[in-house]
């Protein structure tokens, strides 16, 4: 077992592969990949009810690799990830699920996507109040409530 | 043994908290016991980083992914639509969106006006002055005067149109469909001790600022100033009954987990249309071996959901995203029966404005409309803020074969036997859900979006737990009479969702709690005779 007493040495290294494979880093947007060091950390620390999904994941990948898939060149990697998203069911959801939810709350990323690095509370947000006049076709139309006996 | 109470309510949720507060004036020694405990808004996901992240997990909607101690496992195999809810202190009002339309005068009467279910045994005006107390207390806003709808006074103006309804709005005038704002139990000013609304987001798991109107913070502190005890992490396994066939009470497990009876003259529950009928058949006995107050065999089946059918794309210009409530407008466009249209009865919309980043990335690479590699970022500032909703929350209509019944293994955390759900989608409810996904794809693209995705039904959305023990006059056709007593135990009060004879086709929370104004005010008027 690796240092986070959840995954071995190969499943750290399949997970760092597989992420990369789901979202790679871009120079274009300035974002790190999912297999950046404190995205990575940051899902080792909270897969927490994830892990046993993410182990099956992992697994099932390391038994369609043959092992890491580091090994592997890119196309059969890419033949790899296509039946482990085909067929991988509810584990492979949730692998994919774990590395999304820690990859778009890195900073990094949100500051791309120009999202405030912050709670939602207390600060909150401002919305428009819109033109309410847009209702006044509604108005016009009317209509009427179906009456009961 | 403890000394007994006059009114024992079970459930401190939607119906049983406005119970509560409104027998309260009785100055009767009145006990709520709820599973669950109070909760803190300061642990409420809005106040993290991590707050998307937590919807699929210890905030989930369902109680079987959530599992906490206070939640029961519900096996739903067996089930399109999933059971989801919540136990605490204010029940699902803590984890709901807040969306706040009334059933319509004419659901009360669907045999008579489509020939179709049941009629209901009261019909709307008799609720009209419960729906109108519930408002000022739960705290609505709104916009009155929608012609498609009953007539409501909300004490707070409606919500902001925000970047979403603007967008909406004017893609269905272009379709010459009604719309209107929607009334919401989300506090636009501030009202009644609670701050106003400043928009955190998706605050359908609870809300930190305590602008979303719960039961834990608008009937419970007054219910408890006026005298009522309300014990929480406190879980009832029966309902006992005394050789003349009345409830003598209730054993329960407390919050150290030791077995407790609790004797009452009366006993009211209020647990749901899943709970109630799971507690009526756990409390069979030798008088009541079909479970208690089931001698016309329907505790547990009628059960009815609302099949949501959403449809969903992206537009080119930004919409609320994670930045507003949820819902803010509704339309009954096709709310009446219009038999052209291959089924009877109809449907209501609730519209959505968006979604937050990781909800985003997850449901579309699901969907497979976010790709893995290198195309993934640009194909995701196409979608994220982008996002636009139709739903449509379907009339289901009761099927005795829709039902609740007790699992033969499946047991909680204290050994109670936990529910089964045995559900189907009917035939009408099916083409109803394929007639709105067509107007929501006209809705949708009249509005430029693209990338249209569908969850139909929605499979985590069985909010709405309806007609599992439901009134009527006739003891052979309900459960309980046309004021929520049991028509086999007469000290047995039924007030939540189960005793809804139909459902329609809107979010039924405000009828629920009308219904349970409703029947404490009956009993308040019979108190002398109660129990003839």
């Amino acid at each position: 077992m690796s240092a986070d007493n959840s995954l071995t040495r190969a499943q750290c290294n399949n997970l760092r592969t597989v992420a990369a494979m789901i979202v790679p880093a871009s120079d274009e947007y300035k974002v790190p990949g999912a297999d950046d060091p404190a995205i990575q950390a940051d899902i080792l620390a909270t897969l927490g009810r994830d892990t046993k999904l993410v182990v099956a994941a992992l697994d099932h990948l390391a038994d369609l690799a043959g092992g890491l898939l580091t090994e592997l060149d890119a196309d059969r990697r890419d033949a790899v990830a296509l039946v482990f998203r085909k067929h991988g069911g509810a584990a492979a959801a949730t692998l994919v699920r774990v590395v999304l939810q820690c990859y778009y709350r890195d900073d990094r990323v949100l500051r791309s996507l120009g999202l405030e690095l912050r709670a939602p509370f207390p600060k909150g947000h401002v919305l428009p109040d819109g033109d309410w006049s847009l209702l006044d076709p509604v108005k016009a139309r009317a209509g009427t409530l179906r009456r009961a006996p | 043994m403890k000394d007994p109470v006059d009114v024992l309510i079970i459930g401190a949720g939607a119906s049983g908290a406005a119970v509560a507060w409104s027998l309260a004036e009785t100055k009767m020694h009145i006990v709520c016991l709820e599973q669950g405990g109070w909760m803190n808004p300061a642990e409420y996901p809005s106040t993290g980083r991590d707050w998307e992240a937590k919807f699929y997990g210890e905030w989930s909607s369902s109680p079987n992914v959530r599992g906490r101690p206070e939640d029961y496992p519900i096996n739903d195999d067996d089930s399109p639509i999933k059971v989801v809810n919540y136990n605490a202190v204010g029940g699902s009002t803590v984890m709901y969106t807040a969306h706040w339309p009334r059933l319509h005068p004419s659901d009360f009467k669907v045999k008579t006006l489509d020939g179709v279910a049941d009629d209901w045994p009261i019909d709307y005006d008799a609720l009209t002055p419960f729906f109108e107390e519930n408002d000022r207390m739960m705290g609505t806003s709104g916009l009155s005067g929608d012609p498609l709808s009953p007539l409501t006074h909300p004490p707070m103006p409606q919500q902001p149109m925000g970047l979403s309804g603007a967008i909406i709005g004017k893609a269905m005038n272009e379709r010459g469909w009604h719309w209107w704002p929607s009334d919401t139990t989300v506090a636009t000013m501030d009202y009644e001790g609670r701050a106003r609304c400043i928009n955190l987001g998706h605050c359908t798991p609870a809300c930190a600022q305590g602008a979303k109107s719960s039961t834990d913070i608008t009937y419970w502190p007054h219910a408890i100033r006026a005298g009522v005890e309300l014990r929480t992490h406190c879980r009832v396994r029966e309902i006992t009954t005394d050789e003349n066939g009345m409830a003598s009470g209730v054993v329960y497990y407390d919050k150290d987990g030791v077995e407790q009876f609790q004797p009452a003259h009366v006993v009211i529950i209020a647990c749901n249309g899943v709970g109630t009928p799971r507690l009526l058949l756990n409390s069979a006995s030798g008088r009541f071996p079909n479970g208690l107050a089931n001698s016309s065999g329907l505790v547990g089946k009628n059960l009815m959901f609302h099949p949501y059918a959403q449809i969903y794309g992206y537009v080119k210009e930004p919409t609320d995203s994670n930045r507003a409530p949820p819902t803010c407008l509704w339309s009954k466009e096709w709310y009446d029966t219009d038999l052209s249209r291959g089924f009877v009865r109809g449907y209501g919309v609730q519209f959505v404005r968006g979604a937050g980043p990781v909800f985003e990335a997850v449901v579309s690479e699901q969907k497979g409309i976010l790709p893995w590699g290198e195309d993934h970022h640009r194909v995701f500032r196409k979608l994220n803020g982008h996002r636009l909703g139709f739903s449509a929350i379907c009339e289901d209509l009761p099927e005795e074969h829709n039902r609740v019944t007790l699992d033969p293994v499946l047991k909680d955390s204290h050994g109670i036997p936990a529910p089964k759900i045995d559900y189907t989608i009917s035939e009408n409810s099916r083409k109803m859900m394929e007639h709105a996904l067509a107007r929501g794809r006209e809705f949708l693209e009249t509005a430029g979006a693209s990338d249209i995705c569908v969850n139909s039904p929605i499979p985590w959305g069985g909010w709405h737990l309806l007609g599992t023990a439901r009134m009527g006059t006739d003891p052979e056709r309900s459960v309980v009479n046309e004021w929520g007593r049991a028509h086999d135990v007469k000290n047995l009060f039924i007030v939540d969702g189960s005793i809804f004879v139909t459902s329609g086709g809107v979010n039924p929370t405000s009828t629920i709690q009308a219904l349970a104004l409703y029947i404490a005010d009956q009993m308040k008027q019979r108190l002398a005779n109660l129990f003839d």
